[in-house]
């Protein structure tokens, strides 16, 4: 498991993560994955693509349900994982490492309000039930 | 007002292996052990352990049985000798389905075999029908469990536990009583996935030593536990209906394309009238359609020929061994010839369509061995 403590979290249950020089890298959580069942395809955004913060940066359509995204950050894409396209599952396996979903180059700071991860997993397990 | 859940009696040993479990028929049932593409792959691949025993099984005995059969269901049970199984649905007097059913028949009488939804509805229905007949209906549900070993390594899986059974000798649709690690079972070559496979009936008693035993001599060959989902993608692409998403109280068979199990021949049953009233023209036709990989439908989203609507999507889901998204459903009859052009409405905000044609079902057919 990745260390969290790099991870900031939104309430629509993406992940963002600071990677140095300016970008960071987005996804869903662990939570999501597991409410959303097995990923079938994702809609992703294309490279240069700018996104506000809170703005719809594609979907994520399950077995369940489809699923909107929302950018925890305001930015532009810089890459895309090829590798969730083509094998969806991985989004599954380990949504919070090799389930990335985009790279962006960031505006400005990670917004405040994004929660940590403790306080994300409280918000998560209140969101189960 | 909650209605309490309940469990089958493998509840622990779905929850050791990671069940994922989730209410469906009043039942706490594993959705899946991981992952429904999982599940599903290995089905096709190799062979999956299903527990379903949350369906219903009722005897039907007594001099009247069979003339009581032939009255509740649409298939002609007199063909059937002991052994043997029928596939059917029986209807309200206006044509509407109250189920869709196995019949069994024994030495001794038979048992019906029904869905968990529609358990109390059907037992019901049965005993309001059995009036005037000299019949007894035994409700065993709660004391019978029913595991499903299907998939190409299925006969092997279930041939290893039972050294004195020749199952390659039971054909489709036959049953026989034998053992299974010891244990008795009623071994029946049936199923909802499109694979070979048996279907296993045991007392509740055995239920834990049949489980274990099915998933240890599996095990070599890599048959896993598969769940309801896996369930629902396997049957999807096999062109099996689903009680309560394609089929109900509203439709009639031959709307549904049941046509085939319903016997006007035999003599007058339930809903007989009704449905020859219907015969030479349906009000609707049950269609399948295959969209792309990117493509999902879903229950009650709209069909379109052209500029109208013609129908609903009844079943959309995604075939994991197909890799498209597969819509069943129902249109006006004239839109149901395999290759119209039809559309349907993915997402209303903003709207998304997916546009294909017709198809004959099923979407999948296993390969010829």
């Amino acid at each position: 498991m990745p260390d969290l403590s790099a991870y900031r979290f939104t309430k629509t249950h993406e992940w963002v993560r600071e990677e140095g020089a300016g970008e960071a890298a987005v996804g869903i959580t662990d939570h999501a994955q597991s409410q959303l069942g097995d990923v079938i395809f994702l809609e992703l955004p294309k490279v240069g693509a700018r996104l506000n913060a809170g703005a719809r940066f594609g979907a994520v359509e399950s077995v369940k349900a489809a699923s909107d995204l929302y950018s925890p950050v305001a930015g532009e894409v810089v890459a895309v994982n090829n590798e969730v396209v083509t094998a969806p599952e991985l989004v599954n396996q380990d949504p919070q490492g090799q389930g990335w979903l985009i790279r962006l180059r960031v505006d400005g700071d990670l917004p405040s309000d994004l929660l940590d991860a403790a306080a994300y997993d409280s918000f998560a397990q209140a969101d189960s039930h | 007002m909650s209605a309490e859940m309940k469990t089958v009696p493998l509840d622990g040993a779905h929850r050791a292996l990671g069940g994922q479990m989730v209410p469906f028929a009043g039942y706490s049932m594993p959705l899946h052990y991981g992952s429904i593409r999982r599940e599903h792959l290995a089905v096709r691949e190799r062979a999956g352990l299903f527990d379903v025993s949350h369906m219903g099984e009722v005897n039907v005995t007594g001099p009247g049985a069979l003339a009581y059969l032939q009255r509740l269901v649409t298939n002609d049970v007199a063909k059937l000798t002991p052994g043997r199984a029928l596939y059917t649905v029986m209807c309200h007097p206006d044509g509407g389905i109250v189920d869709d059913l196995l019949v069994y028949r024994d030495q001794e009488g038979y048992m019906c075999v029904v869905n968990a939804a529609r358990h109390d509805i059907d037992l019901e229905w049965m005993g309001q029908c059995a009036t005037g007949y000299d019949v007894q209906l035994g409700d065993v549900s709660a004391d019978t469990v029913l595991l499903a070993v299907q998939g190409p390594q299925a006969t092997g899986i279930v041939q290893s536990l039972a050294a004195g059974e020749a199952l390659n000798s039971i054909r489709y649709y036959h049953h026989r009583f034998g053992e299974v690690a010891g244990i008795p079972v009623r071994i029946s070559r049936t199923g909802y996935t499109g694979e070979d496979g048996f279907e296993l009936y045991a007392s509740a008693a055995a239920a834990d030593r049949l489980w274990s035993a099915l998933l240890e001599a599996g095990r070599p060959c890599g048959m896993i536990p598969a769940g309801l989902g896996a369930r629902d993608t396997l049957r999807l692409e096999a062109g099996f209906r689903l009680y309560g998403q394609d089929i109900d109280e509203r439709r009639d068979p031959l709307s549904a394309g049941l046509g085939w199990v319903v016997k006007p021949a035999k003599g007058q049953f339930v809903g007989s009238e009704a449905l020859a009233a219907l015969a030479g023209a349906p009000p609707r036709a049950f269609i399948g359609v295959r969209l792309g990989p990117r493509e999902i439908p879903r229950h009650g989203q709209p069909i379109y020929h052209e500029t109208r609507q013609v129908g609903e999507v009844t079943s959309g889901s995604f075939g994991f061994t197909v890799g498209a998204g597969l819509a069943m459903g129902y249109v006006e009859p004239g839109a149901a010839v395999p290759g119209t052009e039809l559309r349907i409405q993915l997402r209303a905000d903003p709207p998304q369509w997916a546009t294909a044609p017709v198809v004959a079902l099923p979407f999948y057919q296993r390969p010829e061995s």
